[in-house]
């Protein structure tokens, strides 16, 4: 039974992969239709370009081909006509035939050492998103200090920490008596207060639940605008993920040009909040833009810049009173008191959004050579997001109504966040294997696997005679159910990895050579069938232990590992697993099909 | 009884053998230290292939004209295959792009095999996070295995291990070789290696233990030896098979690995025979920890 399962799932991967491309619309809200479907046929029918199947796919057009070539001038051809309109991406297309593929087979996926590809490992720098938060709440401090005529001769941000000096005792008092009421609860995060009673000074850090929870929203912000930004690379099966508390790894296999990847991957997209021009606003003054979401609609905003997107500090989905969606914005300090001045005396007028991109056209052009070439520019692109009337003077923290249904105002508080990075992010890591290096690495973990395994297979048939060759049946199960599992459970295959089955393929073994050598003492005081079932018996639990112990050190490995370590612990922990079951039950089987029922009065061994 | 060889009668010498391994091993790590490859010592890392032979002096020489005066400047497997690295602390992550512009500069077709660029903070947690994996792999191990046989044996078996990873890392700090990622991740694979071995051992001379009353223990110990000395090198000797070939085809990338792997598994068996049985006899195995017959194998009973 676990034969047939395990056979099953390692099929698709004897199945060879086809050359093909993926295309999507540029605009990630588009799906592709049949519509895209027939132009592109259109399209390579003109160009004689034979194709050997054409579908759509989820939100994409798969094209699949006969041979790399044509993939590649198809590319091109296709890319050159349809310029940004799509995002073109190669990529290889198992054959698995359907009844496997409608089983959950597929093949198992090559990690980026073996396929080529980009690996970046990105860092959020958690102590930039603290540092703009305290200085919002230092405002506010300060403003409601005031208010409630609480003295104080000093106040800053030292250390990540809050820092207020006041005039007197009883100001100290009053303050540490408002810290209190506000703590545990102000605005959902907790403070720990430091208190200095003597000289009338007091500490508020965040806590260690409040800094988590920064980080949480810091790296989650930054997780969604990387996806959106990865995506726009055509990337057939990018993976962007948090790992650790503060970092994000994006690995893009079958990228081949990290810079281009970098670029587009660090690059900021930005947000402005301008008021409307209104018929006092000089044309100099004034820009005219279209809005996102509808190109047909324009309005003319005034050129000054009142915020950008830095100063926004959250933006999230809320409801009004009469239970209308809304988006709430809060901004930084100096944010808060810019918006606060261009709004005082414009109250009744309209506040635009604009969400600034940088994007890349492409324009076919002929070069020195005539050839006619794609060449990237970059450009700006600037879209109002929302133009919504002001009401009152604004602050730090203001709501923008009238925003449409509540995914619209999700959508709009999405836009608003990538707009915003949340905090910084830089490159801690970044790995680039070419793809000839990595068609270099598969070839000599095959070479080396099939070598590894002639050997062992050749010394345990000469050794051991038909036990050996029991012994060996079982190998070769073990590689099929290692392949099996590896598919079913999607984890890539690196090239540690092969070196781990490489290794199983040699320790394997040795729970046969365990078995083996038991029977053959047991067969000196012991009729032949019974050495052997005692030689099974005695055996296993001395394999049992020393497996167990050997996955022990294979897990941690996984769990500390990363990238290609991982990779090797995977394929070591499931090797001995299957080589446990293999030694087990596969050789015992084979070993009574050949000596069962037999009436023995000597065995070779 | 059939006691062929008599392993204990060398066991003062593989004590003083091992002892001595043991601290060779130590002053090297700690006054020459271990060659740190990028993956601990963070930098940047840049390899590529030529179509035809370049003296690695040019390349050294444009280099250092372009402000990398401290490139590391080698061939990697083959002549046309150069491998360049940069132990820029800085976590500036656009070197390994700098120096594939400089390189393509020199007008020589060239081809990026590949670029690695770990920042200074990531290798040193991966650092801590290895040495780290380490203790706890061979904590839990050690639990395992007082917890399956008795705490004699556990201390038996990781004092084993421990002198294999330290004598390991101490040849790989005395000739110099790049411990990186993956030689990490071979040494854990040693661990377990290892241990597999020593618990074939324990394993017998337990069972012999509760069997064979008459011995002494010292004849015990040789006895259980004996009877898994045909597994311990059958199965040593199909694992360094497959080793040696990753060694020679695996290709330069795991040379590493593989290495580490060898000499594990040559010290592990080692090990398993002397440093384990030397430490029971040290810590004197008696009967009497073993005489309470636990049901082991009663829980498998279901199983063949």
């Amino acid at each position: 039974m676990v034969l047939v399962v395990g056979s099953i799932y390692a099929l698709p991967n004897l199945y060879p992969t086809q050359p093909s491309i993926q295309v999507a619309y540029t605009d990630s809200a588009k799906s592709a239709d049949q519509a895209l479907l027939n132009e592109l046929e259109d399209i390579l029918e003109n160009e004689k370009a034979s194709y050997e199947e054409i579908f759509l796919r989820e939100n994409k057009i798969v094209i699949k081909f006969n041979d790399v070539d044509t993939q590649l001038s198809s590319k091109t051809v296709l890319q050159n006509t349809l310029l940004d309109k799509v995002i073109i991406a190669l990529f290889l297309e198992p054959s698995t035939p359907q009844w496997l593929k409608d089983m959950g087979a597929n093949p198992v996926k090559l990690g980026l050492d073996l396929s080529g590809g980009v690996h970046f490992l990105l860092e959020v720098d958690i102590d930039t998103a603290q540092q703009g938060r305290l200085e919002l709440l230092l405002d506010t401090y300060r403003k409601s200090f005031k208010e409630e005529k609480i003295k104080f001769d000093n106040s800053s941000i030292k250390d990540l920490a809050l820092y207020f000096e006041f005039s007197n005792k009883d100001s100290y008092n009053k303050a540490l008596k408002k810290y209190r009421d506000d703590s545990p609860l102000v605005n959902g995060l907790q403070y720990i207060i430091t208190e200095r009673p003597s000289s009338n000074i007091l500490l508020l850090e965040y806590s260690d639940i409040a800094l988590k929870e920064i980080r949480d929203y810091a790296v989650g912000q930054n997780l969604t605008t990387l996806r959106n930004r990865v995506n726009e690379l055509g990337v057939s099966e990018p993976i962007v993920q948090r790992q650790g508390s503060n970092r994000i790894v994006v690995e893009l296999p079958g990228v081949q040009d990290p810079t281009a990847a970098k670029k587009i991957i660090g690059k900021t997209a930005n947000l402005e909040f301008r008021l409307e021009a209104n018929s006092r606003t000089s044309p100099l003054r004034k820009e005219q833009f279209d809005f996102k979401e509808n190109e047909f609609q324009t309005a003319y905003l005034e050129k000054a810049v009142i915020v950008s997107g830095d100063r926004v500090t959250n933006a999230s989905t809320g409801f009004d009173e009469s239970g209308f969606a809304q988006v709430n914005i809060t901004l930084d300090m100096q944010g808060g008191r810019a918006m606060q001045k261009a709004t005082s005396g414009n109250i009744g007028r309209r506040l635009g959004v604009l969400f600034v991109e940088q994007k890349t056209k492409s324009e076919l052009v002929t070069n020195e050579l005539g050839e006619s070439v794609i060449e990237q520019t970059t450009f700006i692109e600037k879209n109002i997001i929302s133009l919504a009337t002001v009401q009152a003077v604004l602050g730090t923290s203001f709501r923008i109504t009238g925003v449409g249904s509540p995914t619209e105002a999700s959508e709009l508080a999405l836009l608003l966040r990538a707009g915003a990075l949340a905090a910084p992010m830089k490159f801690v890591e970044e790995r680039t294997v070419g793809p000839s290096l990595g068609k270099e690495n598969i070839e000599l973990g095959m070479k080396s696997i099939l070598i590894g395994f002639c050997l062992v297979v050749l010394f345990m048939a000469l050794y051991y005679r038909i036990f050996g060759i029991a012994a060996n049946i079982s190998l070769i199960i073990n590689l099929v159910l290692i392949t099996g599992i590896m598919s079913l459970l999607g984890a890539s295959l690196t090239l540690p990895g092969m070196a781990g089955i490489v290794l199983t393929v040699g320790m394997a073994v040795d729970a046969n050579v365990l078995i083996f050598s038991r029977i053959r003492e047991e067969l000196k005081n012991k009729d032949p069938q019974s050495a052997i079932k005692d030689g099974f018996s005695r055996a296993f639990v001395t394999i049992f232990d020393a497996n167990v112990t050997t996955l022990i050190a294979a897990l941690i490995l996984y769990i500390i590992g990363t990238g290609p370590v991982k990779g090797f612990a995977i394929t070591l922990s499931i090797g001995i697993v299957t080589s446990m079951f293999t030694a087990i039950m596969c050789t015992r089987a084979m070993v009574n099909l050949i000596y069962g029922n037999k009436n023995l009065k000597v065995l070779k061994i | 009884m059939d006691i062929r060889f008599r392993f204990m009668k060398f066991r003062k010498i593989a004590g003083i053998i091992s002892i001595s391994l043991f601290i060779i091993s130590i002053m090297s790590l700690s006054f020459r230290g271990l060659s740190l490859g990028l993956d601990f010592s963070g930098g940047t890392l840049i390899e590529v292939s030529y179509e035809s032979p370049v003296a690695l002096e040019s390349i050294r020489n444009s280099l250092e004209v372009n402000g990398y005066p401290d490139s590391q400047v080698v061939n990697f497997g083959t002549n046309l295959d150069v491998l360049i690295k940069v132990a820029d602390q800085s976590g500036n992550s656009s070197i390994g792009e700098n120096i594939f512009n400089i390189l393509n500069e020199q007008n020589i077709p060239i081809e990026l095999k590949r670029v690695e660029f770990v920042g200074p903070q990531v290798g040193d947690e991966l650092r801590d996070q290895g040495g780290l994996g380490m203790i706890i792999a061979l904590f839990m191990i050690l639990i395992y295995v007082a917890f399956r046989f008795q705490y004699k044996f556990a201390l038996g078996a990781v004092t084993a291990l421990g002198h294999d990873v330290v004598i390991i890392l101490g040849l790989f700090s005395l000739f110099g070789w790049d411990f990186d990622l993956t030689v990490l991740a071979a040494l854990l694979a040693v661990i377990g290696y290892s241990l597999n071995d020593t618990i074939v051992v324990s394993d017998r001379i337990r069972e012999n233990f509760r069997t064979e009353r008459i011995l002494e223990p010292i004849d015990m110990i040789d006895l259980s030896l004996n009877q898994t000395l045909g597994r311990t090198i059958v199965t040593s000797f199909t694992t360094l098979l497959v080793l040696f070939a990753l060694f020679i085809f695996g290709g330069e990338l795991i040379r590493g690995f593989s290495l580490a792997l060898i000499l594990g598994v040559l010290i592990g068996t080692y090990s398993s025979i002397y440093v384990v049985a030397n430490m029971l006899m040290s810590l004197t195995l008696t009967q009497e920890d073993l005489a309470i017959p636990e049901p082991e194998g009663a829980d498998f009973d279901g199983m063949p």
